[in-house]
């Protein structure tokens, strides 16, 4: 058994990113479409922790992006939950199907 | 086999697994609970690899905070208890091919790839060499991000109430 190196953790994010698509496409309700795309953002910040602790240890950019990254996924949530209440007082459904106020 | 190995492969088990159960779930509260396991062996992750500070901002933003939200709408909005309506079929099938396909793709190039592994000592950790970096003007500062975050946050958080609020003069 070798030691845990970079390629682990790749693997472990680019699961992590699929399983989020798969999520995204699939799901119709729009908070658990939201959670999908978080899962998506946290395969991303894996992502440059290991490339920031296997490659470059004596640098912290990795950390920074993943910090900034936080800081704009939480934004992103609490915009994208105002939108889903406010279309659920509309319509009384949050599933992305009924979201069609534009078409037509 | 060392404890750190066995360690590791039981934080990457409860991510990916708290993942599938998370966007595969047909209750919408149990979705958001797995996501929260999944988000909580995340942070495990960055603690395995002694980046202690993205661990502990981890910890309370996703699960103190985003988590903590996504409950609250579900209980705005949705109802916890009955079921979601299943996926399409056709559309399932589709989905799980193209995630298999990018997935093979994206491991071929992973296994392909020659990573050429640094041997300086990790800083990771110090929370003393983050807060300088972040907050200096030099050349490898990143104070304009900090402050344009701090201005997408404001403005995030004035757009939410905007868009939440209830006008009483409608209707």
């Amino acid at each position: 058994m070798k030691d845990i190196g970079l390629t682990h953790f790749l693997i472990v994010s680019t699961m992590l990113f699929f399983i989020g698509v798969y999520g995204f496409l699939t799901r119709r309700n729009m908070i658990t479409m939201l959670m999908s795309v978080e899962l998506i953002l946290n395969a991303c910040n894996i992502n440059f922790i290991a490339f920031n602790k296997y490659l470059f240890p004596d640098k912290l950019d990795g950390t920074f992006f993943t910090l900034f990254n936080i800081a704009i996924a939480a934004a992103e949530a609490a915009v994208a939950i105002a939108i889903i209440i406010n279309l659920y007082r509309m319509r009384k459904s949050i599933d992305a199907e009924d979201a069609d106020m534009m078409r037509s | 086999m060392s404890a750190s190995i066995i360690i590791f492969y039981i934080l990457a088990a409860v991510v990916l697994g708290g993942a599938i159960l998370a966007v595969t779930s047909p209750k919408i509260f149990r979705a958001a609970i797995y996501l929260l396991f999944s988000l909580i062996g995340i942070a495990g992750l960055y603690f395995w690899l002694n980046y202690e500070f993205i661990a502990a901002v981890q910890v309370v933003v996703y699960v103190g905070g985003i988590v903590v939200l996504i409950i609250f709408s579900i209980f705005l909005t949705a109802g916890s208890g009955g079921d979601m309506r299943d996926p399409l079929k056709v559309r399932a099938l589709f989905a799980g091919l193209a995630t298999l396909t990018g997935y093979c793709l994206t491991y071929y190039v992973i296994q392909r790839t020659e990573f050429v592994v640094g041997t300086q000592p990790s800083i990771g950790s110090n929370v003393n060499a983050i807060g300088a970096q972040m907050l200096s003007t030099t050349e490898h500062g990143y104070l304009l991000p900090f402050e344009v975050v701090s201005m997408l946050l404001l403005a995030a958080m004035i757009g939410c109430i905007v868009i939440a609020i209830k006008t009483r003069t409608a209707k």
